[in-house]
């Protein structure tokens, strides 16, 4: 049975960015230690010789040219949808 | 409805309706108007989130003035159709069922939508989905959970269950869904509707919300399996706009000409084990034994590894998708929280309110399995077992040209049923998750009822064999009758 700490479930929810109560937290440790106990079972398959995939189609490096072009909308639509603008700008909340 | 009509059919083909609206003989306003009654009268079932009652009515008269004045209005011309919430369309609110997007008015939209306009098709609504496509059931759709239509205290499935209760209780004749680990198809089993996911980047994906970018794909749900090659053929090919499409074929996905004498079919071995319904599994085999017996060399298959894709995906899934999600700050547009003092606050108070348990579940996995001290043993594995799994369907295709099983081990279960357990419900996906991860192209077909709820049975071709899947399910389905 996989174990995880609650202090692992908190820096977890440091790097995810999200804040949790301690009833989440208490939660999702019970649910991702059954969840990472089940995908654990691929820790015993034998992939020696194996490349890693990335991609399924054999697509490689797929370029196109560096053109601007006209899609009809202009910086303030893109900001209609920000919470908080000013003189065209993303305003966002104090950094320091 | 009554149990028996799992394969009652709502609307004339999607060809036929098209050129009934080319020849006059029925407006794009009355299909339009048609669609948008149906969405009313079928309120309680929860599958609808938004409809575009203006914005369809006026395209509608466009078409049937085009229409008056001689002019050609294209393929789809007046066909409805009905939008998982997770496709961006221009200056309509488009939410991915997440209360982090709600309120979200896109200034572009997908490349599929602008196709399928281009011919004349109609949006008239935006259907329910589980929150960002994270679940099986359309249960962790932050605005309510949709009903399957063949018995409303079960799930349509997910995550598109509401574009598939949609098309299953007629309310346009296709909807378009998202299928990362099964979404479309497992829907389509359990609400008795056809559902295709197509080769890994054949339809662009452009301007539909990521979940996991290496097995997302997008594409039909329809009464018929002709609709949907109808709907796939004006969908694909590349786009500019999506690196990862690949060339669509030169002949018209719409020709299904197929002869069942001398077809090669394998019916998966790992798919019809322990875990399968015994009244599933009996439905799915007397379909196999109609093939048997309309010429079909039948024999099992045996994927070794096919097992291990649900622990591969659930592995890949996440990662991608705490990737994806990581877009979503507060900052640039979505829920931000005004309470917030520090852009730091901004970012962990929007995603803890904006994301529900389940986004957050699948966050936190892919955060861990990508963290450092765990990426080799989690996530490079998973992408190593990924290769194993292609290794395996390229041999199995060798031996056969499709592989057939069921689309799901049961039918539609109770709402509430697995929201506890969130593993259960990670298992319903069991028999689909391999698919995505090798990228081939399946069809989920309705075959069968069991205690009158339907059954899918799916079918699975080489990448680029779209045509087959699709032709040979037009076969099934005239097996069936």
């Amino acid at each position: 049975m996989k174990k995880i700490t609650l202090d692992e479930i908190k820096k977890l929810a440091k790097l995810s960015r999200i804040e949790l109560s301690d009833q989440e937290v208490e939660s999702l440790r019970g649910e991702l230690e059954n969840i990472l106990g089940y995908v654990d079972q691929l820790s015993d398959v034998d992939t020696s010789g194996l490349e890693t995939t990335s991609q399924v189609t054999g697509l490689t490096n797929q370029m196109r040219a560096d053109e601007i072009k006209d899609y009809g909308t202009n910086r303030y639509d893109l900001l209609k949808n920000a919470p908080d603008s000013q003189d065209g700008y993303i305003k966002v909340k104090k950094v320091l | 409805m009554s149990v028996k009509d799992f394969n009652k059919i709502y609307w004339k083909s999607i060809a036929e309706l098209a050129s009934d609206v080319q020849a006059g003989k029925i407006s794009a306003v009355d299909l339009v108007n048609k669609s948008l009654n149906a969405i009313e009268n079928a309120k309680e079932y929860g599958a609808i989130l938004f409809v575009a009652k203006d914005d369809a009515l006026r395209r509608a008269k466009k078409i049937d003035a085009l229409v008056a004045k001689g002019e050609k209005v294209g393929k789809l011309a007046g066909v409805p159709f009905i939008l998982k919430d997770n496709f961006l369309t221009r200056d309509v609110e488009t939410t991915a069922a997440s209360n982090i997007l709600k309120g979200f008015i896109p200034p572009y939209q997908s490349t599929a939508v602008t196709k399928l306009e281009a011919e004349g098709a109609i949006m008239v609504a935006k259907a329910n989905l589980d929150s960002f496509a994270h679940g099986s059931s359309t249960e962790n759709s932050d605005f309510g959970v949709t009903k399957n239509p063949h018995d409303k205290e079960r799930v349509p499935g997910g995550s598109s269950g509401g574009p598939a209760a949609a098309v299953a209780l007629g309310l346009a004749p296709f909807s378009l869904g998202t299928d990362t680990g099964g979404s479309i198809r497992l829907p389509a089993s359990y609400t008795g509707t056809v559902g295709l996911k197509p080769t890994y980047g054949l339809v662009s994906r452009f301007g539909v919300v990521a979940m996991a970018s290496s097995t997302d794909v997008i594409g039909p749900i329809t009464e018929t399996v002709e609709d949907s090659a109808l709907i796939l053929d004006v969908m694909s090919g590349r786009d500019e706009h999506d690196s990862t499409t690949i060339e669509r074929s030169p002949d018209s996905y719409t020709d299904l000409k197929l002869g069942l004498k001398g077809l090669k079919v394998g019916v998966i071995k790992q798919h019809m084990g322990e875990g399968l319904d015994p009244l599933v599994k009996k439905s799915i085999n007397k379909t196999v034994d109609r093939l048997r017996v309309s010429g079909a060399i039948v024999k099992e298959i045996s994927i070794p590894s096919l097992d291990l894709s649900l622990a591969c995906y659930y592995i890949i899934q996440p990662a991608e998708v705490s990737s994806n999600l990581g877009r979503y700050d507060g900052v640039r547009f979505g829920y931000s929280e005004q309470k917030a003092k520090t852009v730091d606050d901004v970012y962990d108070l929007s995603r803890s309110y904006g994301f529900n348990s389940e986004n957050k579940r699948r966050i936190m996995v892919g955060t861990y399995v990508l963290s450092s001290g765990y990426y080799d043993a989690y996530y490079k594995k998973a992408q190593t077992v990924r290769t194993l799994l292609i290794n395996q369907f390229n041999e199995a295709f060798k031996e056969v040209d499709v592989l057939v099983g069921p689309t799901a081990p049961s039918v539609a279960f109770k709402i509430g049923e697995n929201v506890k357990d969130p593993l259960k419900m990670y298992l319903s996906d069991i028999m689909t998750v391999g698919v995505n991860l090798v990228g081939v192209p399946a069809i989920s077909v309705p075959v069968d009822e069991v205690k009158g709820l339907p059954v899918g049975f799916q079918i699975i071709a080489p990448q680029k064999a779209d045509r087959l899947v699709l032709a040979l399910g037009t076969k099934i389905e005239a097996l069936r009758q």
